[in-house]
């Protein structure tokens, strides 16, 4: 658009203040566009600030009408929850990769716990690594798509990758719009109404976790889990990315991931890496690590250890 | 069966329970108190215990300390193996009482605390255990947290896990619909 336009009200014009005019244009361009289409426009999802601009009033107000709108859309109260972070907490994770067994119950239970689309598109934030014992971790030989009768396979071991939580986020610093950025309590969240789905993120993840929702998400309304976070696992349009938040809607609520819960060999590990007695940085101090792609100098939040 | 979650209000003394502390400069908001709560123990299989219904010095007589096989108790000796080469019954369970387990010293522990007996030869895992490292805790990261005992994952008999049925894996991109 010509930023020369001329305004049709006095004052305000070249001064670098906000300019009704142009938003008057824009806004009646896209309800244009909405009544040609056809299509069920958020509008006021369209024309917001990005999420880190509004006043906490404009949260309320916002979360309000999402959760009028998804507890009509699922039949049933929906809670989006704005909880933001707790001082004195930078949240880390272990993950045992002696103990790990590759059976996939916590990807099933991440599904189930953060909305994700079901199928077509089939989204999953945790994907389980089948690897050789003989090799190592090696990356480019593993296989995500293992289908046998019975786990752990002789021979084999398991690595499920999810989001790192990096300190140094490569999607964050590639989103060319400022959708995804870094929570002070490490979390790296995305505002669902403000990417674009240019999917810069993706390809700049090192570790493969954000997926895109090329269709409307498959979300059946009974297995839709009524507890969100804004951003979190709160219903997501068509078009944008998502990725793990280390179940945002629950930890900042005190309690413990989906993924963390549902372990059947107690594998996973979860806490505050500034408490020195958690049980994550017990591991820390007491076991060896190992950081996915040390080398890339991200600084996941994530850390893998032996225990044995 | 095994992941009975129901609360024995129990606060552990000595470790990790204890009120956490919160190092960086900027907390604003005090800590919750972490308390430990111990998950309940996994039932006795039904019509088992009190031990001493059967196993009673005064019906029985003398009892017999010689390692040998029994005529009862098959099912569980068909499917002992926790160095079942040199272990047997009464390795744990104790032959003059025999509602309670003993430790290598001659102490008595009851069931409920059978952990006990588990660190004598796991100290590493029982170190591991105790911080929370090995094992597995569910509730809340800050606050009330309900975690497991040896046996409510292990079978004291046959410790070592049992394979699982994997969930299915994802969908290939090829085999995605457009």
């Amino acid at each position: 658009m010509n930023p020369e336009t001329p305004c049709n009200n006095s004052g305000g014009c070249g001064s670098g203040s906000v300019d009704p005019g142009r938003r008057d244009v824009l806004k009646f361009l896209a309800v244009g566009a909405t009544m040609a289409t056809g299509a069920a426009c958020d509008l006021e999802g369209f024309f917001r600030k990005s999420f880190r601009e509004l006043s906490p009033a404009d949260v309320r107000r916002m979360v309000t009408s999402w959760e009028r709108k998804y507890s009509r859309k699922y039949g049933k109260a929906v809670t989006v929850s704005e909880t933001g972070p707790m001082a004195g907490v930078k949240f880390g994770y272990g993950l045992d990769l002696s103990r790990c067994v590759g059976c996939r119950r916590c990807v099933y239970a991440c599904v189930e716990e953060n909305n994700q689309s079901r199928k077509e598109p089939q989204i999953q934030w945790i994907r389980v690594l089948e690897m050789d014992k003989a090799h190592g971790i090696d990356i480019n030989h593993s296989d995500v798509y293992y289908d046998s009768a019975e786990v752990p396979r002789p021979g084999k071991f398991y690595m499920p990758v999810q989001c790192q939580q990096c300190d140094d986020p490569p999607c964050v610093k590639t989103c060319p719009v400022g959708a995804t950025w870094k929570e002070k309590d490490g979390i790296v969240v995305v505002d669902y109404d403000w990417c674009i789905g240019c999917r810069c993120c993706m390809s700049a993840c090192p570790y493969g976790a954000r997926h895109f929702n090329w269709a409307e998400p498959n979300l059946p309304a009974q297995e839709m889990n009524p507890k969100t976070h804004v951003l979190g696992n709160r219903p997501r349009p068509k078009g944008v990315v998502e990725k793990c938040t280390f179940c945002i809607q629950r930890t900042r609520e005190g309690l413990y991931p989906a993924c963390v819960e549902i372990c059947p060999v107690g594998a996973r590990k979860f806490g505050n890496l500034l408490d020195p007695e958690s049980e994550i940085r017990q591991a820390m101090d007491t076991k060896r690590v190992f950081i996915l792609k040390e080398e890339l100098a991200t600084h996941p939040s994530f850390f893998y250890f032996y225990a044995t | 069966m095994l992941w009975i979650a129901v609360a024995l209000a129990m606060t552990l003394s000595g470790h990790g329970g204890v009120e956490t502390t919160t190092p960086s400069a900027q907390a604003v908001k005090a800590p919750k108190k972490e308390r430990l709560v111990e998950a309940e123990k996994p039932p006795f299989t039904e019509g088992i215990f009190p031990c001493s219904q059967c196993h009673n010095l005064k019906v029985n007589g003398k009892v017999n300390p010689t390692r040998r096989e029994l005529q009862f108790h098959d099912e569980i000796q068909s499917d002992f193996h926790h160095d079942s080469e040199n272990r047997w019954c009464l390795d744990c369970h104790d032959a003059n009482k025999r509602d309670v387990l003993h430790l290598t010293s001659g102490a008595e522990v009851p069931f409920t605390e059978s952990y006990k007996l588990c660190g004598q030869c796991h100290g590493d895992k029982y170190r591991d255990w105790k911080r929370g490292v090995h094992g597995k805790r569910i509730g809340q990261w800050n606050g009330e947290k309900t975690y497991f005992l040896c046996v409510n994952c292990h079978n004291p008999h046959s410790p070592r896990f049992k394979p699982l049925k994997p969930l299915p894996p994802p969908i290939r991109p090829s085999e995605m619909k457009r």
